[in-house]
């Protein structure tokens, strides 16, 4: 490669439940972006000029998240005028495909300075409403066979032997996780304060996180995807894994991720860019990778994608010191540990998306500043971030300090 | 058993329907302390009342609501918004949802006006039941102040009505009579008779005891005309910013911020876009621009148009008739302005021709207004018959006031004068429509100098507001008064100046013209010039209100200042006469209805700049900032309205304000000429014109006054 891929810094906004009663239902998907890239000026007195292009991962990109919204960003920040703005969709892994794209940019030498991040306010721009073949096209839905996803999820723990109890010890731990990561301060770093046009706070930290919820509290909640199952998804799912003798429903609102509203953003360039802007590096970008598996399951590709990851970076998993896997469903996770054959002692060491929530477009990148977080916390050197995604896809980050 | 707390008085009938009837300590009941209190008290005893039926919510005052209290808002500083909006939050707003939540119908009965946080009031009620009378008044004029409907009003009025019909009555603020209103749609029901209000609102609630819950609170509500993901909503909104720009240029925050909050209205829930309505007001509060609106906009005109610079102790007068003199395009207007309030005119020209064509401008002005729908023939032969057109002075005869409105002469003037003012009834006035001639001056001819008075009309006066008395040496407080009240009768604001040359608004105005023309003679683009005029708020650039005063003028009035021996006594214009001297000496450019001036106009009203002028005065390597630009055509007006505060042409403040908004065009967020200084700073205003006068010339040394008031702590007031 011709140049490193550096991360200058990584931030993003607090998770605010995503439902009309959650604290950033009232503020917009443009301010949520805008606000980080004022910060990341701000941080570092950042010459915009300097920045090539904004990568932002969205996945509902339409109404007030439509349009290129990265540019609508760039220009709602007050960012120089010379600065690019692109949105991608790669479903839920937009995030983190910004931040390899972002990577990619700047390995080829084509460009210096790029931020790669996400948005999405799932309480205004709500999950499904811009559609797609996939879901609305009967012609390509019956080709397809597409199943929703927690009726993947819930496919995988059955194929694992996976009961209700074993998805929701996950669950707790997450909760437990990231209670504890907050209070202690861990993510203190990265999450920068929601504010209104007056300069009142209106959201300073995740507020998703349940602390005190127990294995009998999430014991009694209902199966989500029983009723889906029931209509007609379990048969599509069936016809596919045929061995199967029916598909045990186990993730409910307790073990999914939760849907909430957020923004993250990643600062990456080379090495000359950085001195000239007097930034210093916190880590580099060692590999990526994505690829597709089974779309139908559509929840198998973290594995294989970490695993071509690694490959491409002429490393095993032990040359990893700690693991983040988007916690889509509980299944999803423990797959992925299964699959690389990983310890959850280092895998999602401050809890995950079950805790937090996951904001579909911005996840990818507020899980790269999670884990340069706590490599830095505990003296660690690398990390590898990875998501399921849409249609089977998966997708993988390796970062290593510097 | 009524009984009474915080100005709230309390009446459960027998039927269980509670009336609660604000009766606040002061002239009106207003959305303060009291209300504060009194509201929540008495949400209190309604949320546990047993047996509760319906709520009737009246008015002991002849007004329902005044509104906000602009004397607290308008004082909070910068960095008070946290604390404005939690009162927002907790003091208006959340009793307004908890009164509209209360399991009971409740109905607004509005016997007088209820504006701004008065019909916030209202539109936090089921039902709205109005008197039909001129008394009551209508609207959310809370834009025109810098400010927005913060109780509610944008957020429920668009929940009620949508967006397209709601959308106007924020942005314009406008006052509306009861019919309009329920039209509007913001009123639901009209009755005869004030003392009917009360029962026909219990009517209302026995017809309709489950009209209890507001249709945002209803579900599957949905604002009509659609929400957000709407095209015809999307289409509104896209286009809103832009024709709004178009008549504030980005000046004023108000309507900007109602547009975004009206958005927000149709994409949240009712709670969340609440929330967001009150973080947007608590932010308006604090800009430049709603002191200024509230400062200059409301108190200072209010102060102004109910005579705070007339005179005290004398007796109200009006003026039955009216002489005119000289029936040219002032003349015309005046008799036109004076006859459409009643009062007999007598227009005078040298012929009768003459005269008779001034007064077909009235003819004419009322058959446009005919064709609007606006007056009836009827009305215009009333007028018409108001107006005498006579080349004699013996029908002056009797009149109590004449003006003389013929040309900048100061020797016709004087014949005018002596020659009319015999005619004059006792105890009259006469008044010179000069407004470059010292009135002492031309007082110097009257047999009763104390009788002798400036009256400034602005042209067209069928449209201007303003007029500027100007008081002589020997002007007498009872003149004085009778000029007052003759503008006031002909519904004019009159601002209230001392004899000084140009007065106070043409001296202000020429700075102006001034400024611009020694922008085009350092090199800067014509078209920039004018740009820029119009981006500080300016209704148009310098040049091209040059043009429509013309060149000429300008030349003439310098020549007969220049005979005076006065020319440049009162600022240094020189560059602007130079320029239109030239023009006209040169090349025959006496401005636009001299065949053209500054641009050259063509016969479908369009205009491009005379290109001669890029040859004359243009340089390509002049490269000043728009800032630059900008500030030196405003300072160069509010340095001039400074110097006539600190001379004494200017008697009060607010008349500077008034006058400047009313007569110069000074641009709205400014509030005034000298209000600017105000919100822009003392001293940030004396480091800024030092820093102007250091690169651009004395002229814009800030005059010592400044640094006076800021020495005292004080600002302008």
């Amino acid at each position: 490669m011709t140049h490193t891929a550096y991360i200058y810094d990584a931030i993003r906004t607090p998770r605010g439940k995503g439902k009309k009663d959650g604290s950033l239902h009232e503020v917009k998907p443009v301010a949520l972006g805008a606000g980080l890239l004022r910060e990341l000026q701000g941080r570092f007195d950042l010459d915009t000029s300097r920045v090539d292009d904004v990568v932002m991962g969205c996945v509902s990109p339409v109404g007030e998240q439509g349009g290129d919204i990265a540019k609508t960003i760039v220009q709602f920040a007050d960012w120089d005028e010379s600065v690019a703005g692109v949105q991608l969709d790669r479903f839920c892994a937009s995030g983190l495909e910004a931040v390899n794209i972002a990577a990619m940019k700047i390995a080829s030498g084509w460009e210096d300075l790029v931020v790669a991040g996400g948005v999405e306010s799932m309480s205004r721009v709500p999950m499904g409403v811009a559609g797609g073949a996939w879901l609305n096209d009967p012609e390509v839905n019956v080709h397809d066979g597409s199943v929703p996803q927690g009726i993947g999820a819930d496919t995988i723990a059955t194929i694992e032997g996976w009961d209700r109890e074993a998805v929701d010890s996950y669950a707790l731990a997450s909760q437990q996780r990231a209670a504890k990561a907050q209070s202690e301060g861990y993510f203190d770093r990265s999450v920068v304060p929601v504010k209104d046009l007056n300069g009142m706070t209106i959201l300073a930290r995740d507020e998703f996180i349940k602390p005190n919820t127990t294995l009998d509290i999430l014991g009694q909640l209902k199966p989500s995807f029983a009723g889906m199952g029931g209509i007609g998804f379990d048969d599509l799912m069936l016809r596919k894994y045929p061995r199967l003798p029916a598909i045990n429903h186990v993730h409910t609102p307790g073990n999914s991720s939760g849907i909430v509203d957020g923004a993250s953003a990643v600062l990456i360039g080379n090495e000359k860019v950085g001195k000239d802007l007097g930034l210093t590096p916190r880590g580099r970008i060692v590999a990526t990778a994505v690829l597709a598996t089974d779309p139908t399951i559509m929840l198998i590709g973290p594995g294989p994608a970490a695993k071509k990851a690694l490959a491409k970076a002429g490393m095993t998993t032990s040359d990893i010191d700690l693991f983040e896997i988007n916690e889509a469903f509980a299944a999803v996770a423990l797959r992925f540990m299964k699959d690389l054959d990983i310890s959850h002692e280092i895998t999602n060491v401050n809890g995950g998306a079950i805790a937090m929530g996951h904001p579909l477009g911005a996840t990818g990148a507020m899980l790269i500043g999670t884990m340069l977080d706590e490599l830095e916390r505990r003296n660690l050197k690398r990390g590898l971030v990875a998501l399921c995604v849409g249609g089977g896809q998966g997708i993988a980050t390796i970062i290593e300090r510097v | 058993m009524a009984d009474k707390y915080n100005g709230f008085i309390y009446d459960k009938d027998s039927n269980g329907i509670v009336t609660v009837t604000m009766d606040m300590d002061g002239p009106v009941n207003a959305m303060n302390e009291q209300y504060r209190a009194g509201m929540a008290e008495t949400l209190n005893r309604l949320e546990k009342e047993d047996g509760l039926t319906g709520v009737v919510l009246a008015s002991a005052k002849s007004t329902f609501f005044a509104g906000g209290d602009l004397k607290a808002l308008s004082s909070v500083a910068p960095g008070g918004e946290p604390e404005q909006f939690e009162m927002i939050e907790s003091g208006v707003k959340a009793p307004l949802r908890r009164l509209e939540k209360l399991p009971v119908p409740v109905v607004a009965a509005i016997n007088g006006a209820a504006l701004g946080g008065g019909l916030e009031i209202c539109l936090a009620c089921n039902h709205r039941i109005a008197w039909k009378s001129p008394k009551v008044s209508i609207g959310l004029p809370e834009v025109t102040l810098g400010l927005l409907p913060g109780g509610g009003g944008v957020v429920r009025s668009i929940h009620m009505l949508g967006l397209e019909k709601a959308l106007p009555i924020l942005l314009e603020g406008k006052h509306m009579k009861a019919r309009e209103a329920l039209e509007a749609g913001l009123v639901d029901q009209l009755i005869e008779v004030t003392e009917d209000l009360v029962s026909a609102a219990k009517k209302w609630i026995a017809e309709n005891p489950q009209a209890a819950v507001q249709p945002w609170d209803q579900k599957g509500h949905r604002v009509p005309g659609g929400d957000i993901w709407s095209p015809k909503t999307s289409a509104i909104l896209s286009s809103a910013p832009a024709m709004l720009f178009k008549k504030t240029r980005g000046l004023l925050p108000a309507p900007e911020k109602i547009l975004d909050v009206a958005a927000q209205a149709v994409t949240v829930d009712i709670d969340t876009a609440l929330r967001y309505e009150s973080r947007a007001l608590a932010y308006l509060i604090t800009t430049p621009q709603a002191v200024n609106l509230i400062t200059t906009g409301f108190f200072q005109m209010n102060s102004v148009k109910s005579g705070a610079s007339r005179p005290k102790g004398i007796e109200k007068t009006s003026v039955k008739k009216v002489g005119i003199l000289g029936a040219g395009m002032m003349g015309q207007g005046i008799a036109y302005a004076s006859a459409r309030s009643g009062i007999e005119v007598v227009l005078k020209d040298i012929s009768v021709e003459a005269a008779e064509k001034g007064k077909a401008y009235s003819a004419k002005l009322l058959d446009k207004q005919i064709e609007r729908g606006r007056a009836t023939e009827e009305e215009k032969q009333q007028l018409l018959n108001l107006i005498k057109a006579t080349d004699k002075y013996e029908d002056l005869q009797g009149c109590d006031l004449i003006v003389e409105a013929v040309f900048e002469n100061i020797e016709l003037k004087a014949k005018v004068t002596q020659e009319a003012e015999p005619f004059l009834a006792e105890g009259g006035v006469f008044g010179s429509n000069t407004s470059t001639l010292p009135i002492s001056q031309l007082a110097e001819v009257s047999k009763k100098p104390e009788s002798f008075i400036g009256i400034h009309f602005f042209s067209p006066v069928d449209k201007m507001p303003l007029i500027e008395i100007i008081c002589g040496n020997q002007t007498s407080d009872e003149t004085l008064a009778k000029a007052f009240d003759y503008a006031q009768q002909i519904r004019k604001t009159p601002i209230v100046v001392n004899d000084s040359l140009g007065f106070f608004t043409s001296r202000v105005f020429s700075t102006f013209l001034d400024e611009g023309a020694r922008l085009l003679v350092e090199g800067v683009d014509p078209v920039l010039i004018d740009a820029m005029g119009k981006q500080v708020g300016m209704p148009v650039g310098p040049l091209t209100i040059q043009d429509e005063v013309s060149q000429e003028l300008t030349r003439k009035a310098a020549e007969t200042h220049r005979a005076m021996g006065v020319l440049g006594s009162k600022g240094d214009n020189s560059c602007n006469i130079e320029v239109c001297e030239r023009l006209i000496s040169e090349f025959g450019r006496g401005g636009r209805y001299h065949g053209g001036g500054y641009y050259e106009y063509a016969a479908d009203g369009s205009k491009q700049v005379w290109p001669k002028l890029y040859e004359l005065y243009f340089n390509a390597d002049v490269d000043m900032s728009a800032d630059d630009i900008k500030d030196r055509l405003l300072f160069r007006q509010v340095i001039e309205s400074l110097k006539c505060l600190q001379e004494g042409v200017l008697r009060s403040v607010a008349d500077g304000n008034v006058g400047s908004l009313l007569g110069i065009g000074a641009p709205m967020w400014t509030g005034g000429f000298i209000q600017f200084v105000n919100t822009y700073g003392l001293q940030k205003f004396i480091d800024r014109a030092n820093a102007l006068a250091a690169q651009y010339g004395d002229r814009f040394l800030p005059p010592a006054i400044v640094a006076d008031t800021q020495a005292k702590g004080q600002t302008f007031r």
